[in-house]
C-alpha cells in the first residue's frame, strides 16, 4: 500500500523487478527451486525417460485398469470427509479458545497438538488399548451389557481411518481459526447484535465470513494432509484402503516400478495444485481487511452457566478425543512388562543393553530432535514470512500462481522426493544426500506452507489504513512492518512456529526415506525399538513416545509463551 | 526493507553455518561407509575391532526398509552413496544382480560358509546372515483353550483354528511376502491360491507392515486378539532376552511343519565405483569372521552363516526351520509383481 502511495507516475513493472521485493521473492523461490523442483524433476526425468526414451510400456498399466482410478477417488473422498469432519467438530473448540478465558487453557491447547508429532504406529497401540477388542471401552461395554463378544469393532475399517485424521488434525483448525478469531474484534458482532440479528444471524452473517479466510485456510491444510495421508491409511486403515500415496510408496519402494509411482505422484501434485488455484482464487476475492483486536480485549472469563457449559463440553470433548488415547500410552509406559507400575522401561532407555551401535541415548535422541526442530522453525518462519509478506502485498496476477506453487511440498510425495534427493543432490556444491542438513531441510519443506498459511489471514487481514495513517505521521515502510504488521501477525507467526516444531519432532515427509547418518531422533528411537519384538522393546518404545509427548509440550507452552519485540503479546 | 533482507540473510547463514558445523568430524582415519535398511545392528565393541585393526571410521548410513534403500543404491549407483551395501535378501537379490550395482569379490571366509547359502557364483554378493519367517503361536493361548497349536500350513485353514491368524500384506512387508513365497513353495503355483482363499474364509487378518500385526493383533505381545502370527522364528527367543527376566521358556512357539516357513538370507556386497575397495573387501572379509558373525544374533536376531560362529544361549530358543520352502531368487524377481497381484485379488477384494 505505501509502495503505491509513493510510487505513483512509475510504471508498476518496472519496479519490483530491481527492488528489495523482487529479491525477498528469491529467497523463498530459490529454496523452492533447489530443494523441491530440482530433485523433484530430476526424479521425474529418470523414471519417466529412463534412457532418453518415455517409459510408455510401463505407464500402460496406468490406463489399462481402473483400479488406479477409484484409489484417486478414495483418496480424495475420504480427505473430503475426513476435512469436514475435523472441521465441525474442532470448530466449537475454536470459538472457546478464542473468546474465554479458562484454567488450564495452555496447557489443554499444548496437548491438543501433541498428536500431530505422535508415530503413526504408537497412535495405533493407543487406539487399540482403547477402542481394539480387548480395549478400554469395549470391556466396558461388555460389562455394562453382559455381552461374550466386543462390541465395537472401529478395527481397519473407514471410520478408523477417520477417527484418525480427526485425532491428528483437530490442532490445525483450533490453532488457525482459534488464532485468528481470537483477533477478530468483537465489537462487531455486538453491533450486529445491537442492530436486532439474533444469535444465529449474527453468526451467520457476520462472524463466519469474517472467519473464512482462516476457515478455509485450516481446511485446506487439513485436506491436503488427508489427502496425502500415508501411515493412517497403511496402519489404521489396513490392506483394503490405499491412497494414492501408499500406492507410489508400494510402488517406489518395494516394486521399484518408477515410471508408474512418477505418473501417481504427478496426478498427486496436480490436484494439489489445482485445489490450490482454486483457492487462492476464491481467497483474494473474499478477504476483506479487518478491525484485529489484541486477544486481550477479546478474551474473558465464561459470564454464565451457559457459557460455561459450552466451554466445559468442548473441553471434555477435547479431553476424550486427543487426551485418553495419551493417557493409554502413558498408562502403559509404566506398566508394559512391569510387574505392577513401575518406571523400569524409563531405566531401560538408558541402557544400551547389547552394546549395539544403534543404541539412541535418550538424551541424544531429545537433542538431535529438537536441533532439527530448531533450524525447522529459524529456517520456515523465515522462508514463510518472506513468502506469506509478499503474497500479502503484490499483485494478484502473480500470486496467483506463486501461493498454489508454496504449498507444492505439502502435496508431494515422500518417498518420490526422497529418491529425487538421492538423484539430484549427489554432487557439490550441493552435496548433500547424506548430510544430516539435509533432514531439517526436508522437514521445513512441509513446515513451510504451513507457515504461510498461518501467517497470510491475518496478514491480508490488517486494515491498510492503519499502514497508511502510519506513512502519513511520518513512519519509514522498514518501520510501519516493525511496529504494524509484525506484531499484528505476530500471534499467527507463533502458530506457524508451533507447526514448523511439531512437524519437524513429528519427523514429517521426505526424511522417511532419505539416506541418514547417526543422528537419530525420538520418532527414530520409537521405530528402532518396536522393530524387534519382546516386552522390553515395547515398554521402551511406549517409554520414548511418553518422552516426545513431553519434551512436545513444553516446547509448545514455551512458543506460546515466547514475547519478544511485539511478537506474541497482540 | 534492507534491514530486513539483511537480518533473513543473516538467520539463514547463522543456520547455515552452524548446522554444517554440527554435521562435521573432526579429521577422521579412512571413512568406510555401509549402506544398510533400518534393522542393521552391531555392537560398538566389534566394529571398533574393525577400526582399529585398518585405521578406519565406519559409517553405517540407513536407507529406509530393504527395498527402499537397495533402491537407494540403485538410484545412486553412477555417484555411489557408501562404499558397501548390505541387506540385500534373497527376495530382492534378482534385482540388485540385474541393476548391475556391485563388484565380484570372493572372500576367503567364504570356506567356512554352506554352499547352499551361496546364491550368486561371480561372488558380487556375500552370504552373511539368515533367518526364516515363520509363523509363531501364543502358548498361554493355546494352554487356556486346551486347543492343540498349529503345526502345519494346512492346519491354519481348520475350523478349530477360524479367526486366529494375523499375516502381513506382501506387498507392504517383507514377512508378508517371505510368508507369501512359502505358500507359493509348498503348494505350488497352481495350488497357492486356493490355500489363501480357504485361509480367507478361515478369517484371516491381513496388517499392513509386522509392527501392527505383532504389536496390534498378537495377542502374546500386545492388547490383540490373534494367537497366531508372521513373525520370525528367532521371535520366541527375543522374546525371552528382552522380557526382564520374566520368562526362562519362549511365551511363543513356532509352527515348524513342512514348507512353512521361508529362508531369508542376506547379502553384503561392495559398490561400484566407490572410493575404498581395498578397505571394503577387508570390512567384507571381516563381517564374515567369527568376531562379527558371533555378533550377529543378538542385535539382529537372524542366523550367521559362519558354521565357527557359536550361538548365544538364547538361541536354544530360536529354531531353525528343517523343511522351509524353496523357491528361487530368480522365480522370485520374476514372479513377485504376478504373486502379489494374484494375492491382492484373492484375499483383498
Amino acid at each position: 500500500m505505501i509502495s503505491r502511495l509513493t510510487g505513483r507516475g512509475k510504471p508498476p513493472e518496472w519496479r519490483g523487478v530491481f527492488s528489495l521485493p523482487a529479491l525477498l521473492y528469491l529467497f523463498p523461490l530459490l529454496f523452492l527451486a533447489i530443494f523441491y523442483f530440482y530433485p523433484l524433476l530430476s526424479i521425474f526425468r529418470l523414471s519417466l525417460r529412463p534412457e532418453g526414451h518415455w517409459a510408455l510400456d510401463s505407464l500402460r498399466k496406468l490406463a489399462s485398469t481402473s483400479y488406479y482410478l477409484r484409489t484417486l477417488w478414495f483418496t480424495t473422498w475420504q480427505a473430503a470427509v475426513s476435512t469436514l469432519l475435523t472441521l465441525v467438530l474442532a470448530f466449537p473448540g475454536a470459538y472457546v479458545f478464542a473468546r474465554f478465558r479458562f484454567p488450564g487453557k495452555s496447557l489443554l491447547q499444548a496437548m491438543t497438538t501433541v498428536p500431530f508429532v505422535l508415530p503413526t504406529i504408537v497412535v495405533a497401540v493407543a487406539f487399540s488399548a482403547l477402542l481394539g477388542p480387548r480395549g478400554w471401552v469395549n470391556i466396558i461395554l461388555m460389562r455394562l451389557l453382559a455381552l461374550d463378544a466386543p462390541p465395537l469393532n472401529l478395527q481397519y475399517t473407514l471410520w478408523a481411518i477417520f477417527l484418525a485424521h480427526i485425532f491428528y488434525n483437530y490442532t490445525v483448525v483450533l490453532r488457525i481459526v482459534g488464532g485468528f478469531w481470537a483477533n477478530l474484534d468483537p465489537q462487531v458482532e455486538e453491533v450486529a447484535r445491537t442492530l436486532g440479528a439474533g444469535r444465529w444471524r449474527t453468526f451467520w452473517h457476520v462472524t463466519l465470513p469474517l472467519l473464512m479466510p482462516a476457515i478455509s485456510a485450516a481446511s485446506l491444510l487439513v485436506f491436503i494432509f488427508c489427502f496425502t495421508s500415508f501411515g493412517v491409511i497403511l496402519i489404521l486403515g489396513g490392506p483394503r484402503f490405499a491412497t494414492l500415496e501408499v500406492e507410489i510408496y508400494r510402488q517406489a519402494a518395494h516394486l521399484f516400478n518408477l515410471p508408474v509411482a512418477a505418473a501417481l505422484s504427478l496426478a498427486q501434485i496436480l490436484v494439489t495444485f489445482g485445489l490450490m488455484w482454486v483457492y487462492t482464487n476464491l481467497q483474494a476475492r473474499h478477504t476483506v481487511p479487518l478491525r484485529l483486536q489484541s486477544r486481550e480485549a477479546a478474551q474473558r472469563w465464561p459470564a454464565n452457566g451457559r457459557e460455561w457449559l459450552g466451554v466445559l463440553a468442548n473441553v471434555a470433548f477435547m479431553l476424550l478425543l486427543l487426551v485418553t488415547p495419551l493417557a493409554a500410552l502413558v498408562e502403559r509406559s509404566f506398566s508394559v512388562g512391569q510387574a505392577g507400575y513401575s518406571l523400569g522401561s524409563y531405566r531401560a532407555l538408558g541402557v544400551n543393553l547389547r552394546g549395539s551401535i544403534t543404541f539412541v541415548p535418550p538424551l541424544e535422541a531429545v537433542r538431535n530432535s529438537l536441533g532439527f526442530a530448531g533450524v525447522t522453525v529459524m529456517l520456515g518462519l523465515a522462508l514463510g514470512l518472506t513468502a506469506a509478506y509478499l503474497l500479502a502485498r503484490e499483485r494478484e496476477s502473480l500470486h496467483a500462481l506463486l501461493d498454489p506453487v508454496f504449498m507444492l511440498p505439502l502435496g508431494t510425495s515422500a518417498v518420490t522426493l526422497g529418491f529425487g534427493f538421492i538423484v539430484a543432490l549427489g554432487h557439490p556444491p550441493l552435496n548433500l544426500r547424506t548430510s544430516p542438513l539435509l533432514i531439517p531441510l526436508a522437514h521445513t519443506l512441509v513446515a513451510f506452507p504451513f507457515v504461510v498459511r498461518s501467517i497470510l489471514p491475518a496478514l491480508r487481514g490488517i486494515h491498510p489504513h492503519l499502514r497508511e495513517a502510519a506513512a502519513v505521521l511520518g513512519a519509514t515502510p522498514r518501520r510501519v512492518w516493525w511496529e504494524i504488521d509484525l506484531p499484528m501477525v505476530g500471534r499467527a507467526l507463533l502458530v506457524g512456529a508451533v507447526f514448523a516444531f511439531t512437524i519437524s519432532m513429528g519427523e514429517f515427509g521426505a526424511t522417511i526415506f532419505i539416506a541418514r547418518p547417526q543422528v537419530p531422533t525420538m520418532p527414530v528411537a520409537i521405530f528402532r525399538l518396536l522393530s524387534q519384538p519382546g516386552a522390553r522393546n515395547y515398554g521402551q518404545a511406549l517409554a520414548m513416545s511418553t518422552l516426545l509427548m513431553l519434551v512436545c509440550t513444553v516446547g509448545f507452552v514455551a512458543i506460546e509463551r515466547f514475547r519478544a519485540g511485539g511478537v506474541g503479546e497482540f | 526493507m534492507k534491514k530486513q533482507f539483511v537480518i533473513f540473510a543473516f538467520l539463514l547463514s547463522v543456520v547455515l553455518i552452524t548446522t554444517s558445523c554440527a554435521g562435521a568430524t573432526p579429521a577422521p582415519p579412512t571413512k568406510l561407509t555401509l549402506m544398510t535398511h533400518d534393522s542393521f545392528a552391531a555392537s560398538e565393541e566389534v566394529i571398533a575391532q574393525f577400526e582399529q585393526a585398518n585405521n578406519a571410521k565406519v559409517e553405517i548410513l540407513k536407507s529406509g526398509d530393504a527395498g527402499a534403500a537397495l533402491n537407494q543404491a540403485i538410484l545412486s549407483k553412477d555417484n555411489p552413496l557408501a562404499d558397501l551395501f548390505f541387506g540385500v535378501d534373497n527376495t530382492f537379490f534378482s534385482r540388485a544382480i540385474k541393476a548391475d550395482i556391485f563388484v565380484p569379490y570372493a572372500s576367503p571366509e567364504l570356506a567356512n560358509i554352506p554352499d547352499a547359502l551361496e546364491a550368486d557364483p561371480e561372488h558380487r554378493l556375500t552370504p552373511v546372515d539368515f533367518g526364516d519367517v515363520c509363523l509363531n503361536f501364543d502358548k498361554a493361548w493355546f494352554e487356556k483353550k486346551g486347543l492343540t497349536p498349529p503345526q502345519t500350513l494346512e492346519d491354519l485353514v481348520k475350523p478349530d483354528f477360524k479367526d486366529l491368524t494375523v499375516v502381513e500384506n506382501p506387498a507392504t512387508s517383507s514377512p508378508g511376502l517371505s510368508f507369501l513365497i512359502a505358500t507359493v513353495g509348498h503348494f505350488g503355483e497352481e495350488g497357492y491360491l486356493a490355500y489363501w482363499t480357504k485361509l480367507k474364509e478361515n478369517g484371516v487378518l491381513v496388517t499392513n507392515g509386522w509392527e501392527d500385526a505383532y504389536w496390534g493383533q498378537f495377542s502374546a505381545a500386545s492388547d490383540g486378539s490373534r494367537p497366531i502370527v508372521v513373525s520370525y522364528a528367532t521371535s520366541p527367543a527375543a522374546e525371552v532376552f528382552f522380557s526382564e527376566g520374566k520368562y526362562k521358556e519362549p511365551p511363543t512357539g513356532n509352527v515348524l511343519g513342512q514348507g512353512a516357513c521361508f529362508r531369508q538370507i542376506e547379502f553384503v556386497g561392495i559398490l561400484k565405483g566407490s572410493k575404498n575397495q581395498a578397505l571394503a573387501k577387508k570390512f567384507v572379509d571381516f563381517m564374515l569372521g567369527t568376531a562379527f558373525q558371533q555378533d550377529i544374533p543378538l542385535q539382529m536376531w537372524v542366523f550367521p552363516v559362519n558354521e565357527q560362529a557359536s550361538l548365544p544361549d538364547v538361541f536354544q530358543f530360536a529354531q531353525v526351520p528343517p523343511h522351509p520352502a524353496i523357491v528361487s531368487a530368480g522365480k522370485i524377481e520374476q514372479n513377485r509383481e504376478k504373486w502379489i497381484e494374484a494375492w491382492t485379488e484373492t484375499v483383498l477384494r
